[in-house]
């Protein structure tokens, strides 16, 4: 077993704050190492020093028998180290096939060869099973497509070192075995990789080492096979958890929210009810039309025909001003493109759509009684931030997701959709999150959970629900809900592949 | 720690305190009271552009147009004066004027999705066109109605041995200052220009509020217009000529972003004021108009330049 890459005393330090404490870790060729820890704990800022995106206080980095100090990224993609980065890298406006090639494009007598990158491309997607025109912007794919195609980057590199910073986290099961099979393949042809994720199963089906941070100090390592969930999670969150998927149930109240008929991009006449103090979740595979669903019914996707109702009465959605209105809340699945300014403060981006709420009728903001908001929701989530006037692009990708779902619950909504609210979020957080669902729940609103995480759907939704190619294909309720059921469902429509 | 905050918050102030610094070793009646006066009223129409153009430049956009609307407004205005229109009537119209043309280009902006630098640059060519067509190409008096009198305190009056301009300057300032960080427009401005799509899926009425920007630009490109005429008591059809380059200049030295999202209002009146003190500075060490300009567009750089250092490094 070779060493390829070796970390000693690595230390890190952002405006004073100390990150990352002399930290080790090794990987091997022909091994899957998973790096583990809370959001915040530290694992992207290792990975990025790694690569070369952000610079070492102190320690050393050892690749393949050599010291190496890598100051752009550039530098240790040419020396073989790949990485996958937790948020996506891509432009949306360039096509998939100059995404992939961005910045090493072939080239013949100084003209890019686009048909070499083209047919690259197409082969990279293929390995990963994706059947994507490499001319399509990559704008047009879905979150999880776009992932596949980070991915197909990464491959396209020919790297020894790969890292993957949660690359699962938007990937549904079908594209995660893929990806497995994939890793599967670079492991026996000798690669180091390292595999970051928050969903702890995948971690011992796949990997061989773990390497656990809390607070920025690496507190265990060792084989996979000697470590049970359990420990895992007490290393990682310092305590006991338990019951991750804690249910309660509650007598749903009236029908809050009917959709009839709904006909948009992406889904044919669906029709379903939600009612008050109760969470229908939403299953299927990637495309399968759930977030085009959720953006017509908050009226951010224009409606072809058909009505939402909210309490009996018909809502107009021509904008997601009117989604707002008619107080729906929305938390997207995208949360750099969609969800938040990430140049922008913590603070500024949650009060954004609930803002209504601290101005009086001139338009004043009221700043003190915008903090005292704030600050509950950053304690209520336990928001890793130091303070509230954090830039996002500085938080982990952890708890800018839970901003993202503060920001949605501001504005007080009576329907809640959540389109894969736990992306990123660690083990603790989310059973947080789902404890604040139930809260919520309790409280009367009405929730459409979109979620990707069939334990999760299972766990805490009232009700299921199964799309498949823009169609309603099963319904069930949680006693009938099994994966099996909604597996079957999710690839009843698919008519072709 | 704290201080070099202070000094990458304040970049702009500070250089223009260094400006100030070098010039008056240069020439001892810089620092003097009325050559500062004179200052503040030579900055104050620029500096009141620039903070409408503060405002469209913080939503990632640009106009162009002001210039021009300076000069049509003005013609508008001097010929309502001339014609013994009641002075606060001649004033709203003129201001709506030009917030209308304002209006105008974000519509398009908006609505027709055309991009803000064509958009403005369309605007800012047929409105001067306009103008010419309307003032014929010569002057316009403002008369000699009693009205013409008062009209010229906006421009030439003092209060206090204060010059007008500049106590309007100071007003509109904290006005602006005011609905930037105090209400919910200014949020909202703040979020169009940080991600528009992260603002308009938080249910922000995306194409309202540009428009509203716009047409701010162009009600205080119109004030502008109205200072300029009293001042000279007559339109000049060629007024404001290049005037949207300064208005930039200022916003950039001030340390907006003209990628949208961030930057102050407090940073476009030092950014103003820089580009005063310079053009006052090189007036009084008798610099050739010439030189001036290549003296203006090194100092420009200069600043832009240290500026983006700053940031690759944080
Ligand atoms: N550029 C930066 N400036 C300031 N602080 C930063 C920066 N990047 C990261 N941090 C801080 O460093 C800490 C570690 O962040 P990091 O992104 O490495 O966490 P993580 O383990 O990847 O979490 P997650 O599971 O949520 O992705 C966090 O507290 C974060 O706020
Ligand atoms: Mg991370």
């Amino acid at each position: 077993m070779t060493t390829l890459l070796e970390l000693q005393g690595i230390e890190k330090s952002f405006s004073g704050i100390n990150v990352l404490k002399s930290v080790d870790l090794t990987i091997r060729a022909g091994r899957v190492v998973a790096l583990a820890g809370e959001n915040g704990a530290g694992k992207s800022t290792l990975m990025k020093i790694i690569s070369g995106i952000y610079q070492r206080d102190a320690g050393t980095v050892i690749y393949k028998g050599n010291e190496v100090k890598f100051t752009t990224a550039r530098q240790s993609m040419d020396a073989g180290i790949g990485i996958i980065h937790q948020e996506l890298n891509l432009l949306p406006e360039l096509s998939v096939a100059e995404n992939i090639y961005l910045g090493r494009e072939p080239t013949k007598l100084g003209k890019i060869q686009w048909d070499v990158i083209e047919r690259e491309s197409k082969k990279y997607l293929a390995q990963l099973k994706q059947d994507i025109d490499p001319k399509t912007p990559l704008g047009k794919l879905s979150i999880a497509q776009q992932q596949m195609v980070e991915i197909a980057k990464a491959l396209s590199l020919n790297a020894e070192v790969i890292i993957m910073d949660e690359p699962t986290d938007a990937l549904t099961d079908i594209e995660t075995a893929i990806l497995f099979e994939v890793v599967d393949e670079l492991r026996a042809q000798g690669k180091g990789l390292v595999f970051i994720s928050h969903r702890l199963g995948e971690i011992f089906q796949m990997c061989d080492d773990i390497a656990i941070l809390r607070d920025g100090e690496m507190i265990h390592q060792g084989p996979v096979s000697e470590i049970t969930e359990d420990d895992l999670i007490r290393h990682m969150v310092g305590r006991e958890l338990s019951d991750q998927y804690p249910f309660v149930p509650a007598a749903p109240g009236d029908v809050r929210i009917e959709v009839e008929k709904l006909t948009a991009h992406g889904a044919k006449e669906i029709s379903f009810t939600a009612n008050a103090g109760e969470v229908v979740g939403f299953a299927g595979l990637v495309g399968a039309g759930r977030t085009e669903l959720a953006k017509a019914i908050f009226g951010a996707n224009p409606i072809d025909s058909g009505t939402v109702k909210i309490d009996g009465k018909e809502i107009r959605l021509k904008s997601p001003q009117d989604g707002v209105k008619a107080q729906i809340g929305y938390v997207t699945e995208d949360r750099k493109q969609e969800g938040l300014v990430q140049s922008q403060e913590l603070s500024t981006n949650m009060s954004l759509t609930g803002l209504g709420r601290f101005c009086n009728v001139l338009g004043f903001v009221n700043k003190a009684s915008e903090a005292v908001t704030i600050s509950e929701y950053i304690e209520a989530f336990a928001i890793k931030t130091r303070d509230a006037n954090t830039i996002i692009s500085n938080l982990s990708g952890g708890n800018q997701q839970k901003v993202s779902i503060a920001k949605s619950l501001v504005p007080e909504p009576k329907v809640l959709i959540l389109d894969e609210p736990t992306r990123g979020v660690d083990v603790g957080a989310k059973r947080e999150i789902y404890t604040l669902i139930n809260k919520l729940k309790a409280e009367g609103l009405c929730i459409l959970l979109i979620s990707s995480d069939m334990p999760e759907l299972l766990g805490i939704s009232d009700r299921i629900h199964v799309l498949s190619s823009g169609k309603l294909t099963g319904s069930f309720s949680r006693a009938e809900a099994t994966q099996e059921n909604i597996m079957r469902c999710a690839v009843a429509g698919q008519t072709n592949g | 720690m704290k201080l070099n905050d202070f000094i990458s918050e304040n970049k702009s102030l500070i250089g223009l305190i260094i400006l100030m610094a070098a010039v008056s070793f240069a020439n001892a009646n810089f620092l003097g009271i009325d050559n500062m006066l004179n200052i503040l009223r030579q900055t104050s129409i620029n500096a009141v552009i620039a903070m409408g153009m503060t405002f469209v430049i913080l939503t990632a956009g640009i106009d162009l147009a002001v210039g021009s609307i300076l000069a049509f407004a003005g013609a508008i205005c001097a010929s309502l004066i001339g014609m013994d229109t009641p002075l606060i009537i001649a004033l709203i119209a003129t201001i709506m004027v030009g917030a209308g043309l304002g209006a105008t280009s974000g519509v398009i902006i908006s609505y027709f999705n055309v991009q803000p630098f064509i958009a403005t640059l369309v605007g800012m060519t047929m409105i001067r066109g306009a103008t010419l067509v309307y003032t014929q190409g010569r002057p316009i008096s403002t008369g000699y109605f009693d009205v013409a009198e008062s009209f010229y305190q906006f421009g030439g009056g003092y209060i206090l041995g204060i010059p007008n301009p500049v106590i309007l300057m100071v007003v509109i300032f904290a006005l602006c200052w005011f609905v930037l960080s105090q209400t919910r427009f200014g949020r909202y401005v703040y979020a169009i220009g940080g991600n528009e799509n992260v603002a308009r899926l938080s249910g922000i009425n995306v194409k309202k509020v540009k428009i509203l920007v716009y047409a701010l630009s162009g009600a205080l490109a119109a004030l502008a217009g109205i200072i300029l005429t009293a001042r000279l008591e007559s339109a000049q059809p060629t007024a404001g000529l290049g005037y949207e380059l300064d208005a930039i200049a200022a916003v950039v030295l001030g340390g907006t972003s003209l990628a949208g999202g961030k930057g102050r209002i407090f940073g476009t009146i030092i950014g103003a004021l820089i580009i005063g003190v310079l053009n006052n500075a090189l007036n009084i060490m008798d610099v050739s108009s010439y030189y001036q300009m290549i003296a203006k567009g090194a100092v420009i750089l200069l600043a832009v330049v240290v500026d983006s250092r700053g940031k690759s490094n944080a």
